[in-house]
């Protein structure tokens, strides 16, 4: 079966991000698909390169960036929310003149119709939030 | 058409369990889920009686945010399931649509 995931919150304050990641690595590991991972709202925060939790700790961004390699997965970072939040890659930094970038390279800027892209083509939407 | 609707807030900070058992249809599933997890704890009778009016509404409870909160398997009210990860992937595939109380 096709899966669309979205997450709306950020990682850390909510459990959103870390219950989504779970579904999605049990969902793939039964074989199923994971057709897009959507980050809207706070979500954005869950693609930022810079984070540095403690060691004990997990650390969500590279857990995504792990499971996303390993089985290709596509990670999609809602412009809008994005550049709200500060969360830049190159061709933002460009058009926005900021100095700097600090999304991780696992993830990818772009519009909202991504999302609803996800939406049509996947059987199912699962959307973690707070 | 079933459902498999989540909900994530505790029934003692939000009233979306409450909300959300009001509006599954018959022949739907409610997972609890994070803070969610409270609803399907012994003890607090008001919540109890509620799940308990639930009928033909399957009641699921992540098994491992409801241990992560300290409580124990015999914690759990009759006629809840306690499922895994890889049981609440089954349920969104075998129902027709996911419906998120967040």
């Amino acid at each position: 079966m096709k899966f669309a995931i979205q997450i709306n919150e950020g990682p850390y304050q909510h459990q959103a991000s870390d219950t989504a990641y779970f579904f999605t690595k049990a969902a793939l590991e039964k074989g199923h698909e994971v057709f897009r991972v959507f980050f809207y709202h706070d979500g954005v925060g869950n693609s930022t390169r810079l984070t540095t939790p403690p060691q004990d700790d997990r650390n969500i961004v590279n857990r995504w960036a792990e499971l996303a390699e390993q089985y290709k997965l596509d990670m999609v970072v809602c412009v809008a929310a994005a550049q709200r939040r500060g969360i830049v890659d190159n061709g933002e930094a460009g058009r926005n003149g900021k100095d700097a970038t600090n999304i991780h390279p696992a993830f990818r800027i772009s519009g909202l119709g991504q999302l609803v892209e996800a939406a049509i083509q996947s059987e199912r939407l699962l959307v973690f939030g707070d | 058409m079933s459902e498999l609707h989540t909900v994530n807030k505790s029934p003692f900070e939000k009233s979306s369990l409450e909300s959300c058992l009001g509006h599954a249809q018959e022949g739907s599933a409610v997972l609890l889920l994070e803070d969610g997890v409270y609803g399907a704890a012994k003890g607090a009778a008001a919540v109890e009686a509620k799940m308990k009016a639930a009928t033909g509404i399957k009641l699921y409870v992540l098994g491992p945010d409801f241990k992560a909160r300290g409580l124990s398997a015999d914690r759990l009210i009759d006629g809840v399931e306690m499922v895994d990860y890889a049981g609440f992937v089954d349920l969104a595939a075998e129902h027709d649509k996911v419906v998120a109380w967040v």
